[in-house]
């Protein structure tokens, strides 16, 4: 860093002139403003940590002054610390954009138009928690408790006290509720990993890339979702002139940043790609064969399980023997679109380097082949022993085992044990007879009642982010299928539009909270209530309490316990459950300017997936059926089902490139996590619209055969609905293929059709082959001008 | 007499905007002002074979770009009633709000795109390159921000002596026009 030494007086000069009104109405309130040009108290500065479904949790710090965020700064970069520098991301730099929006939501409101309409009345609180307490007691005296469903709600997972995990608590104490399970971000890997490696968090610490010879990152963009330390790893991996391939239909940010060489895929294709890969790495003999026989099962037909044909190996497959294809360059890029001297030099490529880290992100996995494709990265990284060494990777999901957390918020036990995928929740509200265990039913062999109440606290999934938006619509709008919906946000997202009761939330800096990151990287951050709320916002703890009370059950639900005692009964169940870590009191923490806390070297930097199996098979087994890798999985190959074969081969997908629907709809959509929004958070910031317009990427060659230029608007439409977002031709997306920011909120026309951009209504409610679970990506559109 | 300029990675820049945004932040700015502006140039193409197969030599890289505090600037040029102004001893180029009387000539004279109007207030606004912080001994907010740490800033002789001399790349003016005060390092794609 380079020392500026300021010529004093030039500076006072400059300083001086611009002492004229830069605040310019909108952004701030009044308050904001009065404290900015008369501060009456000393500045306190607060490291913040948001509860958003963000895996960064970057240093974010809050000057606070009059009781009002001032300015948000982050941490230079020789700051004494014992963490990598995490500085903001765009989205925490627009903390104070989003604290003082005046869009906010102010008071609680009920509505009173039809469901959806719009149309809301503002009311007392008490009003508001005598609805619920209302409600809950009535539609539970008629349903049971299985009736009572608490939805997606994603701005607040970061976090370990959050309106959703209270209401499970209260719930809990009075006849539970229906649970869901399956992530929509990486749930169809989550299930289907176990399969190969017997758990399903198999990726290592980040640190451990800077061993690497080789970094792909395929389908994998952290220079805009951000996942704990990534990006720093991965800059610091390039200042030492390493190398990083992207596998990617797009020319992402993250490509932009660090790759050496982008290799446009199309969607779904993978498993074509990394079977000719695995082809060539064998039939160059650069396949690790000690490797393989030491600690594999169905490279051959030597090891594969007793009673099971020797033509179902991997070898048998690539090389022909079973069908009589091989699977060669020439046989793959006729699907998957990558040149086959292309896919030959990158295979060899990847197989010389030794040790290399192919990442795969989550997107991939989120499309309708997303569990083949999950499990199919693996099978490279098996076949050149890339697993469990430091510097390799093993594939599967990225998220590490090493990882330490924060302990849970005590919420009790749920007596309904019922669990359903979150993608059977329509059906579950429809005609809970539909929910059978092959559809996703655990826990359960039948559902008894309905869905009849829906709580969407802190969320914008349940009319915005869900799949096949048009459907949810008809559904939310029969008020006599869910008769009770409430929402609790921080703003009139689509989703709260459709509630029955709208409630204004506090934002994470008028509240405490122990936040931690996901997937990389392993520490938790002690976040301080910096500001009071404004206006009737309150916080989840205190409605909910008052409901509580209303219910009969305040003492069991607080333990007489403030929203600060919570937390400190948190950190302090944390420093119990890891113990031979030095984790300072809570106290102690608050007594620091850093409110971050580092685990230990073995669970962040030096992590390496199941290093010890690999050292030492004899006494360290896979936990896999055969105690070994399974590139064969006999648990598939007996489930019978085409679309989750035994191997993980190229089949291929439904709406895919070779779907039949493609004569109608002949482009593959796709969309991204843009850098300026979590999910849909963000998204009616003026501050972080302006850093990403809502358009639809098409390629120069697509554009020009359907006379498309950039900012044309577009109609975007498929047999389950259409959405309006402009053009915007670009080299940054392969031919046949267009893609647009996931998150925009839905906003219908007269006729129906999204103004936005929000492409879930374009999307597929079917589910998964194995994991019953989402297939967001995966959406065959055509395209026309508007 | 110093002259301050800035340095900007292009080689590992993502084109995230943190910088943006930690600028507008630090300067309460509105909708539609911005003072740095990162973009994404794009060069190359595809060829699509006869199986359908993709060739490409697209390369994108971004440039993180403010106002460069040039040398022969040519918003001070155009500036008709002098509130445009180069400091003497620090080379920061801003205007005296007092004086402005938002007319946009600067704006239209800028090869970087630097000062922008605000219509409502009839003032154009640019980067003072955070000088109410530096005078703390602060850095401009923009370079403060960087996630990946590929801006820096400080006196032009030592950021040259530090990173060389590059100021030109396609998809910004050229260096001839005004001498900005800036250094890139360039994406290896870049030309």
């Amino acid at each position: 860093m380079t020392k500026i030494e300021m010529t004093r007086r030039g500076f006072m000069k400059v300083a001086a002139s611009i002492s004229v009104p830069l605040v310019a109405g909108k952004l701030t309130t009044d308050k904001a403003f009065a404290a900015e040009i008369a501060p009456a108290t000393p500045e306190k500065v607060y490291q913040v940590a948001s509860t958003f479904d963000c895996g960064g949790k970057c240093t974010v710090m809050a000057h606070v002054q009059d009781g009002v965020v001032t300015r948000i700064s982050t941490k230079a970069t020789d700051a004494k610390s014992n963490m990598p520098v995490m500085r903001a991301c765009v989205r925490g730099r627009a903390y104070r954009n989003f604290q003082y929006d005046l869009n906010r939501l102010k008071y609680p409101m009920k509505r009173v138009g039809k469901r959806g309409e719009g149309k809301f009345q503002r009311i007392t609180w008490d009003e508001a928690t005598s609805m619920i307490a209302d409600n809950v007691a009535k539609l539970t005296a008629k349903y049971g408790p299985a009736s009572r469903f608490l939805t997606v709600a994603t701005s607040q997972t970061g976090g370990v006290f959050s309106s959703d995990l209270l209401m499970k608590r209260l719930f809990n104490l009075s006849g539970g509720f229906l649970g869901y399970y399956h992530s929509v971000s990486v749930g169809n890997t989550a299930k289907v990993t176990p399969y190969t490696y017997g758990i399903a968090n198999s990726g290592s610490s980040m640190k451990t890339i800077l061993n690497s010879k080789l970094v792909v990152l395929w389908g994998h963009n952290p220079a805009e979702n951000v996942f704990g330390h990534s990006n720093f790893y991965l800059s610091e991996f390039k200042k030492k002139g390493g190398k990083v391939i992207v596998v990617d239909p797009r020319y992402s940010d993250s490509a932009v940043a660090y790759a050496d060489e982008w290799i446009p895929l199309l969607p779904t294709t993978d498993n074509a790609l990394i079977d000719a890969m695995a082809y060539v790495i064998i039939n160059e003999k650069l396949h690790n064969q000690k490797f393989i026989d030491t600690y594999t099962i169905g490279f051959d037909g030597q090891t594969l399980p007793e009673g099971v044909d020797k033509k179902e190996s991997l070898y048998a497959y690539l090389f022909g023997e079973k069908d009589g294809i091989k699977k060669t360059p020439e046989w793959a890029e006729a699907i998957c679109k990558v040149p086959a001297a292309k896919i030959r030099s990158f295979a060899i490529e990847y197989a010389k380097a030794k040790p290399a880290a192919m990442i795969q992100g989550w997107g991939p996995q989120r499309h309708s082949c997303g569990e083949r494709t999950a499990r199919g990265m693996a099978v490279l990284a098996i076949l050149t022993g890339n697993v469990g060494i430091k510097g390799g990777w093993a594939g599967g999901n990225l998220g590490s085992a090493g990882r330490k957390h924060a302990s849970g918020l005590p919420i009790g036990t749920n007596p309904i044990k019922a669990s359903i995928n979150i993608m059977n929740w329509m059906d579950a509200a429809e005609d809970h007879t539909r929910v059978r265990p092959q559809d996703g039913l655990v826990g359960a062999d039948k559902l008894d009642t309905n869905i009849k109440m829906l709580f969407s606290l802190g969320g914008n999934y349940m009319m915005n982010q869900n799949p096949n938006l048009n459907k949810t619509k008809a559904l939310l709008e029969d008020e006599s299928k869910i008769e009770f919906i409430v929402s609790h946000d921080v703003f009139m997202t689509p989703s709260a539009k459709y509630a029955d009761l709208v409630l204004p939330a506090t934002t994470f800096l008028e509240g405490w909270n122990i936040a931690g990151t996901w997937g990389s990287g392993s520490y938790i951050i002690l976040n301080e209530k910096s500001v009071e709320p404004e206006f009737e916002r309150r916080h989840d703890y205190d409605w909910i309490t008052d409901v509580a009370r209303k219910m009969g059950v305040e003492k069991a639900f607080t333990e007489g316990r403030t929203q600060r005692q919570w937390i400190e009964l948190v950190w302090e169940n944390t420093r119990k459950a890891h113990s031979s870590e030095k984790i300072p009191t809570f106290n102690e923490m608050l007594s620091r300017k850093e409110r971050i806390f580092l685990f230990d070297k073995s669970a962040d930097g030096d992590y390496v997936a199941f290093e010890q199996q690999i050292k030492d098979p004899k006494n360290n087994k896979f936990s896999t059926a055969s105690g070994k890798i399974e590139i064969f999985s006999k648990a598939l190959f007996d489930m019978k089902n085409p679309e989750i074969p035994a191997l993980s081969n190229y089949v291929p997908a439904w709406e895919g490139p070779q779907d039949k629907r493609v004569a109608q709809y002949p482009f593959q959509l796709i969309t991204w996590k843009s850098k300026n929004r979590d999910n849909s958070t963000f998204y009616s910031i003026p501050a972080l619209k302006e850093v990403y317009p809502q358009v639809l990427w098409i390629n120069p060659d697509d554009a020009k055969e359907k006379k498309i230029e950039s900012g044309d608007l577009l109609r975007i439409y498929n047999d389950r609905g259409a959405t309006y977002i402009k053009a915007e031709v670009t080299t940054r997306i392969m031919p046949g293929v267009v893609a647009t920011p996931s998150g925009a909120w839905y906003s219908p026309d007269e006729k129906g059709e999204d103004r936005n951009g929000n492409v879930n209504v374009l999307t597929t409610d079917r589910r998964t082959a194995l994991a019953n679970g989402n297939a967001h990506q995966s959406i065959l559109v055509q395209i026309e001008k508007a | 007499m110093a002259q301050y300029g800035f340095y900007s990675d292009s080689s590992i820049c993502s084109g995230c905007k943190a910088c943006q945004v930690a600028c507008k932040d630090k300067n309460n700015q509105v909708f539609g002002i911005n003072y740095r502006k990162p973009y994404h140039v794009e060069t190359g193409g595809f060829k699509v074979g006869s199986k359908g197969t993709v060739t490409h030599n697209a390369v994108v890289y971004s440039l993180s770009i403010a106002c460069n505090h040039c040398s022969k600037p040519a918003c001070t040029e155009v500036c008709p009633t002098g509130a445009m102004q180069k400091d003497k001893a620090t080379g920061i180029v801003n205007n005296d709000k007092t004086k402005c009387i938002g007319c946009g000539n600067c704006a239209s004279a800028c090869p970087y795109n630097a000062p922008t109007i605000n219509e409502e207030l009839g003032k154009s606004y640019k980067c003072d390159f955070c000088a109410d912080l530096v005078e703390k001994g602060e850095q401009p907010a923009c370079v403060a921000a960087c996630p990946l740490v590929a801006l820096d800033c400080g006196e032009i002789a030592d950021l040259r002596r530090k990173y060389g001399k590059v100021a030109d790349v396609h998809g910004l003016a050229s260096s001839k026009e005004t001498a900005p005060n800036l250094v890139l390092k360039l994406h290896k794609g870049a030309k």
